[in-house]
C-alpha cells in the first residue's frame, strides 16, 4: 500500500508535471531545431516568437470568449490557435523579407545572423510588452482537471492523491498530433523531402531545382506554428507572462542541442530529457522517501538542488552531452 | 595611424553635449547620474569589445559577470557579521573544501583512470555523489545557523570591512576565477555553443546571488554598500561646504548631490582612461596583432605555431575581468546589490547593442557606444511618452486605446533598441567608429 501512495506521489508530483513539460519544450526544440537545419543560426528570437504567438492567440480567445463562444470541456484557445498561427507567420515571414534575407543574400557567417535575431528579439520582445503588457494573462477555460486529488482519492482510497490537469494532458495529445503531423510532412511530401535534402546538402538541393526562397518561406511557417502552439500550451499550462518566455531559450537550446542540433528526433528526445531532469533533481522527495522507507524520517526536504537552479541542470546536462558527444545524442549537424 | 579621427572626436562631442543638453534642460543632477551610468557602460562595453572585437568569442553571460563583481563589492566592504561567523562559518568554508576537494578528487580519478575501461565513469560517478553528500551535510546545517542570525537585518556572513574601493579588483578577479571555469570547458565548443553556454552560466551565477542566502543575502539585497565619496548629508552638514556654496551662488542640497555624483564621475574617469590607454597599448602591440590575426583564421594562426585556444583562453579572462569591475563599479555607485534586478536583456544584450553600436574591435568605438546606447536607454523612455501623447492628443479622454497607449509607452525602449541595433547592421555593420 506504501508502495503505491509512492508511485502515485511520483506520478503526481515528477511524471505528469514532466511529461507536460518535456512536451512544451520539445515543440519549442523543434522549432529551433528547424531554423538552424534549413537557415543554419540559432535563433535568439524564438522564445520571443513564442511570446508572441500565445500573445496573439490569447487576444483572440478574449474576443470569443466575449462573444460567447467556447468549446465546452476543451480551452476556447484552441479554437484561437489557428488565427495566432496565422499572425505569428505573418510576423516571421516579414522578419525574413526584411531582416534576415538580406544576410542569406550576403552569405553573412552564422554568427552574425545569431547578432541580428538579437536584434529581432529585442524588438519582438518589446512588441510584445507593448500590446499585452508585462503582467501575468490568464487565458484558460474549460473543464479544469481530468482527475482531481479528490476523485482520486475517493476512487482509490490511497492517502496520495493523483491530480492530472485538463490543459497537461492536452498539452500531450496536442504535442503528438503536432509531431505526427510535422513527421509525417517531412518524410511523405514532397515540399518537406525538398526541404531535408536542403538541410542535408544546399548545393546539391539547388542544382536539382529546389527554389531556396521556397523551402525557407515554408519553414518560417512552420516554425511558427510550432512556436505558437507551444507558446499557447505553455501559457495554458502555467500561465502567460511574456517574459518566462524569454527565459525558456536556455532549456530550449539546451533540448535542440542535447538531441542534436538539426536533428527533429533529437529535439523530442531532449526536450523529455531536459524536461525530466530538471524535475526530478528539483523535486523534494521527501514524500516519496516517507513511503518507500518508512523507518527512514528525513530532516530536510530530500531535495537535490532548490527550484531556482533548474537552469543550473539544463546547462549542466548541456555541458555534459557536449563534452563528451559533441554533436548530440542523435547525430545532428556540426559546422 | 592616428587612433581618432577628426569625425570620431565629433561623434564624441556630439554625445557629451547630448547630456549637457540634457544638464541644461532637465538638471544636472540627472545629466551626471547618465554620464556616471555612461563610464561604466563603456567600460563593460570594453569588455566586451576585448571578448568579440578582438577574438571573435561571443559571450553573452556579461550578466553574470557584472553580478559576480557586484558580489565583490559586499564581500569587500561591507562589515562582517561576527556572530554569524561564530554561528557557522568555519564550518561553510569547511564545506566548500569538501566539494571543491570532491571535484578534485573525481578529475584526478578520471585523469588516472585512462584505461580502466568500465571503471573511469563508474569511480567518477561515486566520488562525486559521495562529495556531493558530504558536501551536503556540512553545508546545509551550518547555512540555517547563519541564515538564523538576526534575518531581518544580516542572516549572512557579511564581508571584510575593507574601503570599497579594495572591492573593484576583487569584483574583476571573481569574474576572472568564473570566466577560468567556463573558458576551461565551453571555449573549444562552436561559437553558438559558447554563446549558450555563457547564457546558461549568467542565468545560474543569477540564481546563485538569489539564492545563497548566507553570502549576498539573496533577494533580501545588501543595502548601504559603503562609499567612496562623502555622503550628501555630511557635505550639507559641514558648514564650510555650505558657505562655499552659498557663495557660489548654489543650494547647498543640489551642490551637495551634485559634489557628490561629480566625485564617482572622478572616480570612474581615471579608471576608463586607464583601461582605455591599456586597451590600446594591448590592441596595437604584437599581442593584439596576434589576437586579430587568430579572430581572422584560426587555421592559419595555428599553422603559425599559435596557441589558439591558450590566447582564447586568456581574453575571455581579461574580457570577463574588465566586465566584473564594471560590476563592482556599478554596485558601489547604487551602494546596492539587489539579485532581483539583474536582467539579461539589459546587462547582456544591451552592452552588446552598445558594442555592435560603436563599433566592435576598436576601444573608443566601444567606449562612445557605451555612452550613447546609454543616453538613449534613458532618453527613449520619455522621449516615447512625449510622441505617445503627441498621438493620442487628438482621442478622446479615456477611451481605452488612449490609455493602453500611454501606459505601454514604457516599452518603447526594447523595441528601439532592437530596431538601432538592425539598422546599424544593416547599413553600417562595422559600427560608428570602424577598426582599423
Amino acid at each position: 500500500m506504501d508502495l503505491l501512495n509512492a508511485i502515485v506521489a511520483f506520478l503526481n508530483f515528477v511524471f505528469v508535471p514532466g511529461v507536460a513539460y518535456g512536451s512544451q519544450l520539445a515543440l519549442g526544440a523543434l522549432g529551433v531545431t528547424l531554423i538552424y537545419g534549413i537557415l543554419r543560426f540559432s535563433n535568439f528570437a524564438h522564445g520571443d516568437t513564442m511570446a508572441f504567438g500565445a500573445m496573439a492567440t490569447i487576444l483572440m480567445t478574449w474576443w470569443l470568449q466575449s462573444l460567447g463562444v467556447s468549446l465546452g470541456p476543451l480551452p476556447t484557445a484552441l479554437l484561437a490557435l489557428p488565427v495566432g498561427i496565422a499572425a505569428t507567420a505573418l510576423l516571421v515571414l516579414a522578419t525574413d523579407r526584411m531582416v534576415y534575407r538580406f544576410y542569406r543574400e550576403q552569405k553573412a557567417a552564422p554568427v552574425i545572423l545569431v547578432i541580428v535575431s538579437m536584434g529581432v528579439m529585442f524588438m519582438m520582445n518589446g512588441l510584445v510588452r507593448f500590446i499585452i503588457g508585462v503582467d501575468d494573462q490568464r487565458f484558460a477555460d474549460g473543464t479544469r482537471f481530468i482527475i482531481s486529488a479528490r476523485d482520486f482519492k475517493e476512487m482509490t482510497g490511497l492517502r496520495e492523491g493523483l491530480t492530472i490537469k485538463s490543459t497537461a494532458a492536452l498539452t500531450v495529445v496536442v504535442a503528438i498530433i503536432v509531431v505526427i503531423a510535422l513527421f509525417w510532412f517531412l518524410n511523405k511530401t514532397r515540399t518537406g523531402k525538398s526541404m531535408r535534402a536542403f538541410s542535408d546538402n544546399e548545393d546539391l538541393a539547388l542544382l536539382s531545382g529546389i527554389s531556396p526562397e521556397r523551402v525557407v518561406a515554408i519553414t518560417w511557417i512552420i516554425v511558427a506554428a510550432l512556436a505558437t502552439i507551444a507558446g499557447t500550451l505553455y501559457g495554458l499550462d502555467k500561465s502567460f507572462k511574456p517574459f518566462t518566455y524569454f527565459q525558456l531559450l536556455l532549456p530550449i537550446f539546451a533540448a535542440a542541442i542535447v538531441g542534436g542540433l538539426g536533428n527533429p528526433v533529437g529535439a523530442i528526445a531532449g526536450g523529455f530529457v531536459v524536461a525530466f531532469s530538471e524535475v526530478t533533481i528539483t523535486y523534494a522527495w521527501k514524500k516519496v522517501a516517507g513511503y518507500v522507507l518508512p523507518a527512514w524520517e528525513p530532516d530536510g526536504l530530500v531535495q537535490l538542488l532548490s527550484t531556482d537552479y533548474k537552469f543550473a541542470v539544463s546547462f549542466a546536462i548541456l555541458i555534459v552531452v557536449l563534452l563528451f558527444r559533441p554533436t548530440g545524442l542523435f547525430k545532428g549537424k556540426a559546422v | 595611424m592616428r587612433a581618432l579621427s577628426v569625425r570620431d572626436v565629433l561623434l564624441f562631442l556630439g554625445v557629451f553635449g547630448l547630456i549637457a543638453i540634457t544638464g541644461f534642460t532637465q538638471s544636472w543632477n540627472v545629466a551626471l547620474g547618465i554620464l556616471n551610468m555612461g563610464l561604466i557602460s563603456a567600460i563593460m562595453a570594453l569588455g566586451v569589445n576585448m571578448q568579440w572585437g578582438y577574438a571573435g568569442l561571443f559571450n553573452v553571460g556579461v550578466m553574470g559577470f557584472v553580478a559576480l563583481g557586484g558580489l565583490g563589492a559586499v564581500i569587500v566592504s561591507m562589515p562582517p557579521v561576527n556572530e554569524a561567523w561564530a554561528a557557522g562559518g568555519l564550518r561553510v568554508l569547511l564545506a566548500l573544501a569538501v566539494g571543491v576537494a570532491a571535484i578534485a578528487a573525481a578529475i584526478f580519478a578520471w585523469n588516472r583512470l585512462k584505461n580502466a575501461g568500465i571503471v573511469r565513469p563508474l569511480a567518477l560517478i561515486a566520488i562525486l555523489i559521495a562529495g556531493f553528500f558530504a558536501f551536503r551535510g556540512l553545508f546545509d546545517p551550518a547555512v540555517a545557523a547563519i541564515e538564523a542570525v538576526n534575518p531581518a537585518t544580516t542572516g549572512y556572513l557579511g564581508g571584510l570591512g575593507l574601503p570599497v574601493l579594495f572591492s573593484w579588483p576583487v569584483g574583476a578577479a571573481l569574474a576572472a576565477g568564473a570566466a577560468w571555469i567556463v573558458g576551461k570547458t565551453a571555449l573549444g565548443l562552436r561559437s553558438d555553443y559558447l554563446a549558450i553556454a555563457t547564457l546558461g552560466i549568467a542565468e545560474i551565477i543569477i540564481a546563485f546571488l538569489k539564492n545563497e542566502d548566507w553570502l549576498s543575502r539573496g533577494v533580501k539585497n545588501v543595502i548601504g554598500v559603503p562609499r567612496p565619496v562623502p555622503y550628501e548629508i555630511d557635505l550639507q552638514n559641514d558648514p564650510g561646504f555650505v558657505e562655499r556654496m552659498t557663495g557660489w551662488g548654489f543650494d547647498p542640497v543640489t551642490a551637495s548631490a551634485i559634489a557628490v555624483k561629480l566625485g564617482y564621475t572622478a572616480l570612474f574617469l581615471a579608471i576608463l582612461v586607464l583601461l582605455l590607454w591599456l586597451a590600446q597599448s594591448a590592441l596595437n602591440s604584437p599581442w593584439g596583432r596576434m589576437m586579430r590575426a587568430i579572430r581572422d583564421n584560426e587555421v592559419s594562426a595555428e599553422a603559425m605555431g599559435k596557441d589558439v585556444k591558450g590566447r582564447h583562453l586568456q581574453i575571455f579572462i581579461l574580457g570577463s575581468a574588465v566586465c566584473g569591475l564594471a560590476g563592482a563599479m556599478m554596485t558601489t555607485l547604487d551602494g546596492q546589490l539587489t539579485p532581483g534586478t539583474y536582467q539579461p536583456l539589459r546587462f547582456t544584450f544591451l552592452i552588446w547593442v552598445m558594442v555592435i553600436v560603436g563599433g566592435s574591435g576598436n576601444n573608443f568605438g566601444a567606449v562612445l557606444g557605451g555612452f550613447l546606447i546609454w543616453y538613449l536607454w534613458i532618453m527613449v523612455e520619455p522621449l516615447g511618452l512625449t510622441i505617445i501623447e503627441f498621438v493620442t492628443s487628438g482621442m478622446a479622454d479615456g477611451s481605452w486605446l488612449k490609455d493602453h497607449l500611454l501606459a505601454s509607452a514604457a516599452h518603447m525602449r526594447l523595441f528601439t533598441m532592437g530596431l538601432i541595433l538592425l539598422l546599424v547592421l544593416r547599413f553600417s555593420p562595422r559600427g560608428l567608429i570602424p577598426e582599423r
